[in-house]
């Protein structure tokens, strides 16, 4: 419980600091914002009054604690070119970014933890070499790059999947699943990669144990060892390591977005950044830095509830 | 590795090492091959980085009209793109930007990481405690969240792709020195070095410093192939090299519209990427085994 108590703590810490930086890196790094948005050439007026709805002309504490006090409220101001707020811009595109996270992550654990138990399975096989193989593939070849190459494969010359572009889940749910399953597949790649040579090292690991020599002197079954007791063992690293890429999930979908014109929060970014629209960059960035926090506090609140043998101090 | 274990059990054997290693300049030791098999792999680009630093290569940005999206040919080795640019000129400028930038957004992460761990681990109490705070804030962005936030307010092109790649990743660096450092200030041979005198710059330069040098190496590979990635991230973005400079991630942008006609525009820089982000991880893996002690 104390445990509990001083991770909370680190926690709000942790969530302070990340607001600060956000707030640091766009107010107080580089001269005028204000100038920095409507550029150099622009009517002084325009500049006086958007220096006023911005909150420019306060000085920086006020502004810091209007900024802090809008985020604990909920209120991350409004985008300037759309003149909406920017918390509904987000809650707007969050479906697509977090159905492509989530989709990703089911892939990863659905290909990665299957593939890894098959080949420790069959260690020193050939169905071993070749998971290893693919996964140092998998590991060393972007995700934007992987998502290209299966536009290209499979909606360029067989056609089968949408090239890119998204239905709303709202209108077809399946439609919004098939514009969503190529994007997730190449943005899971690493991650499958990764989690296949996690859980294959561990269920070696596990295979060595001395529970797994009880069961097959007497007489198990060699599949029900495998895979019930030695990968069952062999999950709680697989689970960590899993959601602890979620946060990277939520980033590199910036990326794949573009690749396959999702409209989720990355396209949102890069929109804000191209129309030099600061409060909406800042926004987003905060949310997903946010979320990546929570996402992490969430994870070892679980692992502590998963493995009663982790007690901290 | 199995050379290592070859060596143990020679060991339990009570034997000495067989000839062959014992005429190596170089014992090799765990990670030999990777190790190899990673600078191997690095070479075409540093050869590719070089002829166009030198100006051996085909001009990158030359455009010839009557000559677009022509493939591959003994004119155009990997042919041209929608402007008639060398494709392979393209290449080997987006490999000095490749090294570039990966080289000096580690040097700047590791620089920066290293002086802020330190500090942090040796001081311990409150540093410790702020510094720390400030690495575990900046830990909450993605490396790549991080590196556009920087880069939409500081602004495009190559010397600010490297700052704000550099500060993405200087958090790791700054755990890693801080954890040697805060173990040795505790140790014996500090404690030691203390009773006799030494200065606090002393001890931290002789006695605890060379102690993160092995796995700062392997961390510096690694956030070479991490800055390599984000580079050509951003630039895919439209965030990072600007138009008409050449870079791998803007190149594949480029390439895109074209990819079903044009399969050359986008395997040329597909495969540079590919093939130094494996060398590094290859490398990385190799010096992991070789220099850090938890593995052996």
């Amino acid at each position: 419980m104390q445990y509990l108590w001083r991770r909370i703590g680190a926690l709000l810490v942790t969530l302070i600091i990340a607001c600060t930086i956000t707030f640091a890196v766009f107010y107080i790094i580089p001269g005028d914002p204000a100038l920095l948005m409507v550029g150099t050439e622009a009517d002084p007026d325009v500049l006086v009054s958007l220096r006023r709805e911005l909150g420019l002309d306060e000085p920086w504490h006020v502004q810091y604690w209007q900024w802090l006090k809008g985020i604990a409220t909920g209120d991350l101001g409004n985008s300037i070119r759309l003149q909406r707020p920017v918390v509904e811009l987000i809650l707007e595109r969050l479906p697509v970014t977090l159905g492509l996270a989530v989709l990703a992550m089911i892939l990863t654990v659905l290909i990665g933890v299957p593939a890894g138990a098959y080949a420790a399975a069959h260690r020193g096989g050939v169905a071993d070499y070749l998971t290893i193989f693919i996964s140092q593939i998998g590991l060393a070849i972007p995700h934007f790059l992987l998502g290209i190459l299966l536009l290209l494969l499979f909606s360029v010359r067989w056609q089968i999947l949408p090239p890119g572009g998204f239905v709303p889940w709202s209108i077809n749910p399946w439609q919004a699943l098939l514009s969503l399953f190529l994007p997730a597949l190449a943005l899971a790649s690493h991650r499958i990669a990764l989690v296949t040579r996690i859980t294959r090292a561990t269920m070696l690991d596990a295979l060595n144990k001395d529970y797994i020599r009880t069961g097959l002197s007497k007489g198990l079954p060699k599949q029900v060892i495998i895979y019930k007791h030695a990968l069952k063992n062999s999950l709680i690293p697989v689970v960590t390591v899993a959601s602890m890429h979620f946060a990277g999930l939520l980033a590199g979908s910036i990326v794949a977005e573009e690749v396959f014109a999702l409209p989720g929060l990355g396209r949102l970014l890069l929109q804000a950044i191209g129309y030099r629209d600061l409060p909406l960059v800042q926004g987003v960035a905060l949310f997903v830095a946010l979320a990546v926090v929570l996402t992490s506090f969430g994870t070892d609140v679980l692992y502590l509830a998963l493995d009663p043998r982790i007690r901290y101090e | 590795m199995a050379v290592v274990w070859r060596e143990k059990q020679l060991a339990a054997e009570g034997r000495e090492r067989e000839h062959l290693w014992q005429f190596k300049p170089v014992k090799l030791k765990g990670g030999g091959l990777s190790i190899w098999l990673g600078a191997l792999l690095v070479l075409p680009v540093l050869v590719l980085a070089l002829a166009s630093w030198m100006g051996l290569a085909p001009l990158p940005n030359a455009m010839d009209i009557r000559a677009r999206l022509v493939p591959p040919s003994a004119a155009h080795w990997l042919g041209t793109d929608h402007f008639g640019r060398d494709v392979l000129g393209r290449i080997a400028y987006g490999s000095r930007v490749a090294l570039q930038v990966g080289l000096g957004s580690t040097l700047l992460a590791a620089l920066a990481g290293v002086a802020l761990g330190a500090w942090a681990g040796y001081k311990g109490g409150w540093w410790d405690e702020v510094i720390m705070r400030m690495i575990d804030g900046l830990m909450a962005f993605p490396g790549i969240l991080l590196a556009i936030m920087l880069v939409s307010v500081l602004g495009t092109g190559v010397s600010n792709t490297i700052l704000a790649i550099g500060l993405a990743n200087l958090p790791l660096f700054a755990r890693i020195t801080r954890g040697v450092f805060l173990a040795g200030r505790s140790a014996l041979y500090v404690e030691a070095a203390n009773a006799l005198g030494a200065k606090h710059g002393h001890i931290i330069r002789r006695h605890i410093l060379p102690n993160t040098i092995g796995p700062l190496v392997v961390q510096a590979t690694i956030t070479f192939s991490t800055a390599v990635l984000t580079e050509a991230s951003l630039s895919y973005l439209g965030l990072g090299i600007q138009p008409p400079d050449a870079s791998w991630g803007r190149m594949l942008k480029e390439a895109q519209p074209y990819m079903g006609k044009a399969l050359w525009l986008v395997l040329a820089p597909g495969l540079a990427i590919f093939l130094v982000v494996t060398a590094l991880n290859l490398l990385g893996d190799g010096l992991r085994d070789r220099l850090d002690p938890h593995t052996r």
